[in-house]
C-alpha cells in the first residue's frame, strides 16, 4: 500500500443515531464494541488467520482432536473389516448408537444455516458476527451426520445405490422410503450450506489474499477468492444471491429434519408411529443446534478475545432462543405422553410407561433433567449474562439431546409388541469409540477452520460499522 | 506487469463510501458509461448511482427450481410406472410419496442456479484483472473505495478525465495499466 492519508477512524463507541435499514429497532451500540474503523476490523479478524505464530492452546487442542480423529477413522476401518457385529446392537434393537449419533449430529447441523438465514432475512444485525462459524458448524456437523447412515449399512460400499443412476441391474431406489428422502434432503442441505458459506467467504478470502505476506498463502487465498475485487455489481449480485439462498434455506431446513422425523414416524413401532414427529424433531434440532452454537461462541470469544464483535447481547439473544425452543420441546414431550394415553393403544401406553419406569428409566429422567429442567435457569437475566454458566448449560443440553435420541430410538425397539421378542441393548467399546471419535473429528475440523479462515465475516462487520455510524 | 495497448483507465481512490457514491453519480452525470466502482463492502446506493443493477438472479432461481423439481419428479414417475413398476395388490403407482425427494431437488436446482448465476454473470472466477496492477488497489478489500473510469469509454480522455476525477476530491488519481 502506498497511500499516505490517515485511515478513516470512525468513533465506534457512539450509540447509533439513525435506524438504518439493517437496524430495526435494535440498539446497535451493543453489537459492536470499542472504537472501530474499517481498518481495525480487518486487522483484528484477518490477524487471527495470518498470525505467523500458532497459539499454544490451539496446538494442544489440535493434537487432542487429531488423536480422537484417528480413533474415529480407526474404529470405522475396523467396522468395515468386521461388520456391524462389533457394535452392541442386535435384534430387537437394530438401531442404537449409529442412528442416535446420526440424529444428534444432523440436529446440530440444522441450526447453523438456519440461524444465519433467518437473521439475514429478518435483517437482524446481531447475526453478522455469529453467522460465519454457525455456518461452518453446519457444514462440519452435516458432513459427520451424513457418514452415519452409510457406516450403519451392512454393506456400506453399496451406499451409492440410494442414488438413481442407470445401472445394468435395472434397479431403482424405493422412492417411497424416508431413507431415500433422507439421501436427497442431506444432499440438498449440504450443497446449500456449502454455497451459502462460500458466498459469504469470497470477499474475506480476497482480503486475506491482499494482506497475506507469504507466497503460499497469497496463492491459496487468491484461488479461493476466485478473483473477487469488490466490484459494485458483484456485491449486488452476491447480496441478491444471499437473500435468495436464505429464503430457500428456511423451508429446506424444516424439510430436512422433518424427513429425519419421518424415518421413525412411518414405521409402526410403538413410540415412533406418531404424526407429531416431524415438527417435534425440528424443534429438538433447533434446540440442540442453538446450544452447540452457544458452546462454540463462548469458546471462540474466549480463545480469540472477540468481545468487541461477540458481545453479551449475542449470548443473551441465543439464550432466549434456546429457552423458547426448550419450551416447545417440553410441550412436545407432554403431548407425546398425552397422546399415548388418549390413543388407548396398550402398546403405546406401555412404551411410554416403560420409558419412565423400565430398564432405561435413568436415561429418560436424565434427559428430562438436562433438556427440560436445567434450561429453565435461562429465565434469569443474571444467568444469561454469565458466559460460564451459559457454557455449562449448553453442554448439558447437548448431552441431554443425545440421551433423548438414544431413549427415543432404543426404548421403542427393545420392548415392542411381543414380550418373547424383547431384549436389551448395551454399547460396546466400538460404539463409544465412534461417538467420542466423531466429536473429536468435529473439533478437528473446527480448529482448522478457525486457524485458516476468517471466523467472523469482515465485510459484514464493515457494513455493521457503517450503519452504526448512521448510514453512508 | 506487461503494458498492453494502452492504459486500462483512471483509478480514483476515496476514503469513505459516501464519497464513492457521489463520485459515481457525478461521473454518470458527466456522461461516462464504462466505469466500475470497487468497495470492501456492499455500499448502499452505489449500484443505483452506476445504474447497473442485475435483476436476473430470482428468475434463474425459478428456472433452476423448476428444472430440479420437474426433473426429479419425472425420473421417479418413469421409474415407478415404466422402468420398474411394482404391482402390489393391483394398486396403481401413487405420487404423494414422490413429493419429498422432488421438493429437495427443487431447492437444490434453485441453489445451484443461483450460485452458477452469481459466478458466471460476474465473470468469475477470473484471477487476473487490470485493476490488480495498481499497487494501492489491495486496500479495496480493506478500507478504501475506488472508482475506475475505463479507457474504453468513448468520452475518456487522459487529461480531461483526470481533471474531472480530481475535482471530486479523491485521495489519489492514478492511471492503471491494462
Amino acid at each position: 500500500m502506498n497511500s499516505t492519508a490517515p485511515p478513516p477512524v470512525l468513533p465506534g463507541a457512539l450509540p447509533a443515531m439513525h435506524g438504518g435499514p439493517l437496524h430495526g429497532a435494535a440498539p446497535a451500540a451493543a453489537i459492536l464494541r470499542g472504537a472501530q474503523s474499517f481498518g481495525s476490523i480487518t486487522d483484528k479478524i484477518s490477524g487471527i488467520v495470518l498470525a505467523p505464530r500458532t497459539p499454544r492452546w490451539w496446538l494442544v487442542a489440535f493434537a487432542a482432536c487429531s488423536a480422537l480423529t484417528l480413533v474415529f477413522f480407526g474404529a470405522i476401518g475396523y467396522l468395515f473389516t468386521e461388520g456391524v457385529g462389533i457394535w452392541g446392537l442386535n435384534v430387537p434393537v437394530v438401531w442404537a448408537f449409529d442412528i442416535t449419533n446420526y440424529v444428534w449430529w444432523i440436529a446440530i447441523a440444522m441450526s447453523g444455516t438456519f440461524i444465519s438465514a433467518v437473521l439475514h432475512l429478518t435483517r437482524q444485525p446481531w447475526g453478522a458476527s455469529i453467522s460465519r462459524f454457525a455456518e461452518a458448524m453446519t457444514v462440519f456437523a452435516l458432513a459427520i451426520a451424513g457418514m452415519f447412515p452409510i457406516i450403519h449399512l451392512g454393506r456400506p460400499w453399496f451406499f451409492y445405490w440410494l442414488a438413481p443412476y442407470p445401472n445394468v441391474m435395472g434397479l431403482w431406489p424405493q422412492w417411497r422410503s424416508p431413507l431415500v428422502w433422507d439421501f436427497f434432503a442431506i444432499l440438498a442441505y449440504l450443497v446449500l450450506s456449502l454455497i451459502f458459506w462460500y458466498l459469504g467467504l469470497m470477499p474475506d478470502f480476497a482480503t486475506l489474499r491482499d494482506r497475506a505476506r507469504r507466497r503460499g498463502a497469497q496463492i491459496v487465498y487468491g484461488l479461493l477468492a476466485l478473483g473477487w475485487r469488490g466490484e459494485a455489481r458483484h456485491w449486488q449480485r452476491r447480496q441478491s444471491a444471499q437473500m435468495l439462498l436464505a429464503g430457500l434455506a428456511v423451508p429446506l431446513v424444516v424439510s430436512v429434519h422433518s424427513v429425519v422425523g419421518l424415518d421413525f414416524a412411518t414405521g409402526n413401532t410403538p413410540g415412533w408411529h406418531s404424526t407429531i414427529f416431524p415438527p417435534f424433531f425440528v424443534a429438538g434440532a433447533m434446540f440442540s443446534g442453538f446450544a452447540m452454537a452457544m458452546t462454540i461462541v463462548i469458546l471462540l470469544r474466549r480463545a480469540f478475545d472477540l468481545g468487541e464483535f461477540i458481545t453479551d447481547r449475542h449470548l443473551d439473544n441465543l439464550a432466549k432462543l434456546i429457552l423458547a425452543m426448550g419450551l416447545v420441546l417440553a410441550y412436545s414431550y407432554i403431548v407425546e405422553i398425552f397422546m399415548a394415553w388418549y390413543s388407548a393403544d396398550p402398546y403405546e401406553i406401555y412404551v411410554t410407561l416403560n420409558r419412565m419406569r423400565g430398564p432405561y428409566a435413568p436415561v429418560y429422567w436424565s434427559l428430562i433433567l438436562c433438556v427440560v429442567v436445567v434450561p429453565q435457569a435461562l429465565w434469569s437475566r443474571r444467568v444469561r449474562h454469565s458466559p460460564r454458566i451459559l457454557f455449562g448449560i449448553s453442554i448439558i443440553i447437548n448431552i441431554g439431546m443425545w440421551l433423548e435420541r438414544f431413549m427415543l430410538i432404543v426404548t421403542s425397539q427393545h420392548r415392542d409388541f411381543l414380550p418373547s421378542a424383547w431384549g436389551m441393548f448395551y454399547p460396546t467399546v466400538w460404539d463409544w469409540a465412534i461417538l467420542i471419535g466423531s466429536i473429536g473429528f468435529f473439533g478437528w475440523l473446527l480448529l482448522l477452520f478457525v486457524r485458516f479462515m476468517p471466523l467472523i465475516s469482515m465485510s459484514e462487520m464493515r457494513e455493521l460499522l457503517l450503519h452504526q455510524q448512521g448510514g453512508a | 506487469m506487461k503494458a498492453g495497448a494502452g492504459p486500462h483507465g483512471l483509478l480514483a481512490e476515496f476514503s469513505a463510501p459516501a464519497a464513492l457514491v457521489q463520485a459515481a453519480r457525478a461521473a454518470r452525470g458527466a456522461g461516462y458509461r464504462r466505469m466500475e466502482a470497487y468497495a470492501p463492502l456492499p455500499v448502499e446506493g452505489l449500484i443505483e448511482a452506476l445504474e447497473s443493477a442485475d435483476e436476473r438472479l430470482p428468475l434463474l432461481a425459478l428456472i433452476g427450481g423448476i428444472v430440479g423439481g420437474v426433473g426429479a419428479f419425472a425420473v421417479q414417475w418413469l421409474s415407478v410406472t415404466a422402468y420398474y413398476p411394482i404391482n402390489v395388490g393391483g394398486r396403481t403407482p401413487a405420487w404423494p410419496g414422490l413429493v419429498p425427494s422432488s421438493f429437495e431437488m427443487t431447492i437444490l436446482g434453485a441453489v445451484l442456479a443461483v450460485f452458477l448465476g452469481v459466478l458466471l454473470r460476474s465473470g468469475l472466477p477470473r484471477l487476473y484483472h487490470p485493476v490488480f496492477n495498481d499497487d494501492g488497489f489491495a486496500a479495496a478489500s480493506n478500507d478504501r473505495f475506488f472508482l475506475c473510469i475505463e479507457a474504453a469509454d468513448p468520452r475518456y480522455d487522459a487529461l480531461q478525465t483526470r481533471q474531472f476525477l480530481e475535482q471530486l476530491q479523491p485521495l489519489h488519481v492514478r492511471e492503471v495499466d491494462s
